[in-house]
């Protein structure tokens, strides 16, 4: 997507302004990716933590090893192994998807650890209520557990979503143009690395800041009178 | 050549992550006491430093960290005249350490912060200076309420050593790496490749506990 | 006869919309022996908190040992406020007993009582170690030198905390409260302590009380605080047998009962 591309060395603000452009195209690559992946680690991670909450050790013991295998080792070498091992049983992903599914896989493991934190910081002596008043319990999880949980999960779920948009650009290691990855190709061209890549990091800066005033927002919109958090 | 034959070269690569990840965590421990301690000072210019410096590292990714110390920070010392060339171990201790103390000095600061103000009176009503009172009476209460979330961040930070290889850094991944580019294996290698880091964690998980025990034994302490 | 140590002339003290001290006249001689009582509110912990410089004040002076506590004399005479070089200087002659002891939980309860003695009176260990020793005698816990807050009960947590503050030799001892954050059953232990010192030392004892028989058997002075003023204040058998003030009586009748 680089050929032909025309950049200005004039001086290193026109060089600027002359990528700019270019680097917000990998910007778009790195939100898609950041959405996408914290779709995956947003469903996956509830599986994990329904499993873990299994009454039966059998399902609930593995799900807690999985979970800490994953947790424990690094991004960028799961992402090697879905890049690399996927394919030799069959299964060819595009770069993108596969990097989306790592980071997804990645956080899995810490969006099952804020589901299960939030669900048990409804006490069981909500269910018992709500048992006493002879609610159903789907009436009991929609009505009582989940507008007590979320204010407790949202937030933190926010948190990871910048966490997931910081790590992206481990996806460049299997070809993925986000926005570091980019700004890489372009030093590479022009010998220069200072501007690209310094802009590279201003433009986070902007992204985490906007990421983490709208979660600060989301936070203050929910409804949270009269439960006690914390 | 056989798996059994992958080990050599993988127990190279583990010390150099053994390495990276306990010269980075000292690192980050000394910047996340100098800027948590520096976040909460009266002094605005010190506040305001420690400030950027946490809101920097925080705000942007770690690997646009450590290209930028690895590729950049060199053109940037021709065009003030120094020779700002690091060598990879340097650029990569450099920029988990950075990294890693920002989240930290964050930890530090909240830690300081939940020592109840009755204390802060007390050392007052004994006349201790400020200085002694941090010292004193704050920081050895902060500690033990850091070292949960500094068992974390150690962990994170060994996972975050794997980044150093994409900087041609001799460690545990890039090993690995030069082997499946030599046999193709990708599953046995990646798979040992990640027992390995799994292993690794629980050791340092380990150890982060011993040093909460050890850092917290006044409040364990029996009658 | 009179030579007030403690000095409190037309103090303001406000907590934002909320004055809690309104002009406050008090004085304490040395060696005098001095209960506050009055209803929650009143402004009674205040007058402590001010002297151990905990708060600071909005209005007046307020003098210790005849210098000024919260101003120092600037180069022409006049007052100005206290730099904190002042506050230092001027809080070493003050110790202070807390409701809720505050002892450094990290500290083993000998650590708490030569902590301040060696890092700011500048004491050899040895010495530190001795005077600790001697006052742990004094508040009989010679055998809990080595245990950590904790283990203790709460009686014998203020104890040590009574025995911190005496290790920096103050001239006033504040007790604010010392008694409230107990076990009913533990109250007693501490009040013999603090009797004990109130008998056998010339220390200057400014106390904020609930218990008011102890307040009678110790005092030289009892004063009834209401409202961010004293309401009433006398000797204690005068103003406990028979107060002039009806919100004095109301206040006892209420306690008493």
């Amino acid at each position: 997507m680089l050929f032909g591309y025309q950049w200005d060395l004039s001086s290193p603000l026109a060089f600027a302004v002359s990528i700019l452009p270019i680097l917000l195209t990998g910007m778009v690559v790195t939100i898609q990716a950041t959405v996408l992946g914290f779709l995956v680690a947003l469903v996956l991670g509830l599986v994990w933590a329904v499993l873990k909450a299994a009454p039966s050790r059998f399902i609930s013991w593995p799900a807690k090893v999985v979970t800490e295998f994953i947790r424990d080792t690094p991004l960028l070498v799961q992402l090697f192994f879905l890049y690399y091992v996927l394919p030799e049983y069959g299964i060819v992903l595009p770069a993108f998807m596969t990097g989306a599914l790592a980071l997804g896989i990645q956080y899995s493991a810490y969006t099952s650890e804020v589901y299960r934190a939030g669900l048990e910081a409804v006490g069981t002596d909500q269910r018992e209520a709500a048992r006493a008043l002879n609610l159903s319990s789907a009436r009991t999880f929609t009505h009582i557990v989940v507008p007590q949980a979320a204010p407790r999960i949202v937030p933190a779920m926010g948190n990871y979503l910048v966490s997931i948009m910081k790590d992206v650009p481990v996806l460049s290691v299997v070809t993925v143009l986000e926005m570091l990855n980019v700004a890489k190709i372009v030093g590479d061209r022009t010998f220069d690395y200072l501007v690209p890549l310094s802009m590279v990091g201003a433009l986070y800066l902007i992204m985490t800041l906007v990421a983490s005033t709208g979660v600060r927002l989301l936070d203050t919109w929910l409804p949270k009178q009269g439960i006690p958090l914390k | 050549m056989h798996w059994t034959e992958y080990f050599p070269p993988l127990m190279e690569g583990a010390w150099v992550t053994i390495q990276l990840t306990v010269y980075s965590t000292i690192l980050g421990a000394a910047l996340a006491f100098v800027f948590g301690i520096g976040k909460l000072s009266s002094n605005w210019a010190i506040k305001g430093v420690s400030v950027a410096y946490i809101e920097v590292f925080r705000g942007t990714s770690l690997l646009v960290q450590l290209f930028w110390l690895y590729f950049a920070l060199p053109l940037a010392g021709i065009a003030i005249g120094i020779d700002l060339r690091l060598p990879p171990v340097l650029a990569g201790v450099l920029a988990l350490g950075l990294n890693i103390g920002a989240y930290g000095a964050e930890v530090v600061r909240g830690a300081i912060q939940s020592v109840h103000t009755d204390q802060h009176e007390a050392a007052r009503a004994l006349n201790f200076t400020p200085r002694q009172t941090l010292w004193n009476v704050t920081i050895p209460q902060a500690v033990p309420e850091m070292m949960p979330s500094f068992g974390n961040l150690a962990v994170q930070n060994l996972k975050d050593t794997a980044l150093v290889s994409l900087i041609s850094l001799g460690d545990l991944t890039f090993r690995a790496e030069q082997i499946r580019n030599f046999t193709q294996d990708s599953t046995t290698i990646y798979s040992m490749l990640l027992v390995t880091y799994f292993g690794m964690a629980l050791v340092l998980t380990a150890v982060m506990r011993g040093l909460e025990t050890y850092v917290s034994r006044w409040r364990t302490a029996r009658s | 006869m009179t030579d007030p140590i403690i000095k409190f002339d037309n103090v303001v003290k406000r907590f934002g919309e909320l004055t809690v001290l309104d002009k406050l006249n008090f004085e304490v001689n040395r060696g005098e022996k001095v209960s506050i009582i009055g209803p929650s509110g009143s402004g009674k912990s205040t007058v402590l908190r001010i002297l151990m410089t905990l708060e600071s004040i909005n209005g007046g002076v307020v003098t210790v040992a005849g210098e000024p506590l919260w101003h120092e004399r600037g180069p022409d005479g006049s007052l100005v406020p206290a730099s904190e070089a002042h506050l230092r200087k001027m809080r070493a002659q003050l110790g202070m007993v807390f409701q809720q002891f505050n002892l450094f939980p990290h500290m083993t309860v000998l650590r708490n009582i030569t902590e301040a003695p060696t890092k700011v009176l500048g004491l050899s260990k040895k010495d530190a170690k001795d005077r600790a020793e001697e006052l742990l005698e004094l508040v009989g816990l010679a055998d809990q030198a080595q245990k950590y807050p904790h283990q203790l009960s709460g009686g014998q947590q203020q104890r040590v905390g009574i025995a911190r503050a005496l290790a920096m030799r103050p001239n006033v001892l504040l007790f604010d409260e010392p008694t409230s954050a107990l076990d009913p059953e533990l109250v007693g232990e501490v009040l013999n302590v603090i009797g004990k010192l109130a008998e056998e030392h010339d220390l200057t004892i400014l106390l904020v009380t609930h218990e008011m028989r102890f307040a009678r058997e110790i005092s030289d002075r009892v004063c009834f605080f209401d409202q961010g003023r004293i309401r009433e204040e006398g000797a204690p058998e005068d103003l406990f047998t028979d107060p002039n003030e009806e919100r004095t009586r109301e206040f006892l009748k209420a306690v008493l009962s």
